[in-house]
């Protein structure tokens, strides 16, 4: 590659014959990186395609010449730098966000859920429990009430409220439906942070998260009972399996990431403790992701349908098509896809 | 504590990983510092809320043009609450694996096994943000707000928010409890520029030096020396250029730059002659 020259007595170092011999090969590398990084794969043509993984392996092996025989380390660490750019070009940048959206709704999601059943059934277990717990404390002694439920979520619906006033809170429509949309709205952020909280709070050996389902477990109770007093608890349970039964249910798998994760941390089994924590978290994840859509979809029914449907029938039927639609989705058995690597994770 | 400090008595203390590539090449990655996330955290922090400044105030001047007041206020909660969920989310699951503050601070997040960066992996680590900060400051500021913040509790709320947010602080790895989860660790991505040559030849007339002089460094010196040179700050140049001179009994003649590039090509040609013997000088002691 290099001619010696006669005018030059200089002596000539091995690094500068070396970067001259492949400075070229380098710098397109670097051009095509930083394209990709800017844009994506799809900006670069096809010729550009074919060569980059080419460029990357000679760059590579130009690496390891290098830090055995050059001792420019300047040179050293652009290669190194240049290397590390492309191979997180190559093999780490996650996938188009359309793939990705695919994969979730496809099977990620589902399997993700189906994953968490053991989880997910100790959670229902829980809420019932409180459920049941908050009936019969509010049964025996009305003041229970008030110290289970706060006054700003009570408004109103309380031990002492008569048949009729929480007969208007059920079938009443909420003024001219003005607010309606952005209560719905509001409900939507404030529950999926909630969510979010019981899956991070699960962190702490899911204790906080078992807490949170038994608390929202004894506010259903309690406020159930206050319903059912009057005779009001057909309608009571109507107006709230609505959106409840998707909102519950969301409630519910969120609380049973929380605690996959809390159990893998506390009882990582055969595996090392982070190892088994890193599976944990990511399938648990993908389990909230589809939580947040969840809370969505029941924030929808609830701005929409809450006031608008004013049949007890179509109440009912309304949730319960609800609920069993999610339960068909993720549990219905499904048909492997090969190579997908989300389930090898 | 004793358990630890004799596990990092033993390994090295520095943020250099090995990380191996299908190909077999170590690629050594450097781990971001402590100091330098939590710098690009609050860059994010406040970038965000800059945005949410700017949204607030767009959407005000439209509700006070027209009247569309719960759309717009619809639109307020769902954009906060997305801004505040999915800034992470959304730009370290994107082609840099690095929100605006990462990338300002020159870092990256990827996977630790050193596979596709999933996004269940992002989700994880950043979902954890809400117990590891927002969660113990939120309640802080609302029970503030009620003037109900005792002292116990804003202690409690610190230690809360302080064990994790130092919690980096206290594995080698500088691991959050997020990075933990969702099996990542954010590295160093730098992109510098391939410096000029300093061993090609330059111009005519290169010095020849003695035997002598060249038999005084190793490659810890070339290095340094390289250091000098692409600095290029000549109070340093001319300070090195005369140690080597009065080390190696040199005379001056004037041309510090000229005489380190010089003598930097003659010392590096004879390293590596040396290199290609098997004798690799690692400093001036042997």
């Amino acid at each position: 590659m290099t001619r010696p020259s006669p005018t030059q007595s200089a002596p000539r170092v091995n690094a500068s014959r070396f970067r001259s011999a492949h400075e070229g090969e380098w710098e397109r590398l670097d051009r095509l990186l930083t394209r990709m990084e800017k844009k994506s794969a799809r900006a670069l043509s096809e010729d550009d395609l074919l060569a980059l993984p080419l460029l990357y392996r000679s760059t590579l092996s130009t690496l390891s010449v290098a830090r055995e025989t050059s001792l420019d380390r300047g040179l050293v660490t652009y290669l190194e730098q240049l290397c590390t750019r492309a191979y997180f070009q190559l093999y780490g940048v996650p996938d188009t966000a359309w793939r990705q959206m695919r994969r979730f709704f496809g099977t990620g999601w589902p399997r993700a859920v189906q994953g968490l059943w053991r989880e997910t059934l100790v959670c229902l277990a829980l809420t019932i429990a409180g459920l049941i717990a908050g009936y019969a404390l509010v049964a025996s002694d009305a003041s229970w009430y008030y110290s289970i439920i706060p006054d700003a979520m009570a408004s109103g619906r309380d031990p002492a409220a008569s048949a009729e006033a929480l007969r208007g809170t059920i079938y009443g429509g909420r003024g001219s439906g003005g607010g309606l949309a952005t209560f719905a709205a509001y409900l939507f952020t404030h529950n999926a942070q909630v969510a979010i909280f019981a899956f991070a709070l699960g962190f702490a050996f899911g204790v906080p998260t078992a807490l949170l389902l038994l608390y929202n477990g004894l506010t259903l109770g309690a406020m159930i009972f206050v319903f059912a007093q009057k005779g009001l608890g057909f309608g009571f349970l109507g107006w709230l399996s609505i959106h409840g039964c998707t909102e519950m249910f969301a409630i519910i798998l969120a609380g049973a990431a929380g605690l996959r994760i809390g159990t893998a941390v506390a009882f990582p089994g055969r595996d090392e403790r982070i190892e088994a924590a890193t599976r944990a978290g990511r399938s648990a994840a993908t389990a909230m992701a589809g939580v947040v859509c969840m809370l969505l979809v029941a924030g929808m029914l609830e701005g929409i349908g809450r006031q608008t449907v004013q049949s007890d029938m179509m109440r009912y039927a309304i949730g319960f098509a609800a609920l069993v639609g999610w339960l068909a989705y993720f549990y219905l058995p499904r048909q492997r896809e090969g190579g997908d690597a989300t389930v090898a994770a | 504590m004793r358990l630890w400090r004799r596990k990092t008595a033993r390994a090295p203390l520095s943020l250099r990983r090995r990380f191996v590539t299908p190909e077999g090449v170590d690629l050594r990655l450097d781990l971001g510092s402590g100091g330098a996330r939590a710098g690009a955290f609050l860059l994010d922090m406040l970038m965000q809320l800059g945005v949410l400044i700017a949204l607030t105030i767009v959407l005000v001047l439209i509700g006070m043009s027209g009247g569309m007041g719960e759309i717009l206020l619809i639109l307020w909660l769902v954009g906060s609450f997305a801004l505040r969920n999915g800034w992470f989310i959304l730009f370290e699951m994107g082609g840099r694996g690095a929100t605006p503050g990462k990338r300002l601070m020159g870092l990256r997040v990827v996977a630790r096994d050193g596979g596709r960066l999933t996004g269940g992996a992002v989700i994880a680590r950043n979902a954890m943000r809400e117990i590891e900060v927002f969660l113990p400051l939120t309640f802080l500021g609302a029970q503030t707000a009620q003037g109900a913040a005792d002292g116990f509790l804003t202690l409690f709320a610190l230690t809360w928010s302080g064990i994790f947010l130092f919690f980096p602080l206290f594995n080698r790895d500088r691991l959050r409890v997020g990075d933990l989860l969702g099996g990542t660790w954010v590295v160093q991505s730098g992109r510098a520029k391939l410096g000029a040559d300093l061993g090609a030849p330059r111009g005519i007339g290169g010095r020849v030096f003695p035997e002598r002089a060249l038999n005084l460094y190793g490659v810890l010196e070339l290095q340094a020396l390289e250091d000098v040179l692409r600095q290029g700050r000549e109070d340093a140049m001319r300070t090195v250029a005369g140690a080597i001179r009065a080390k190696a009994g040199l005379t001056d003649e004037g041309d510090d730059e000229a005489f380190l590039f010089d003598y930097y090509a003659a010392l590096c040609a004879r390293l590596e002659r040396g290199m290609l013997v098997g004798r690799r000088r690692r400093d001036k002691h042997g």
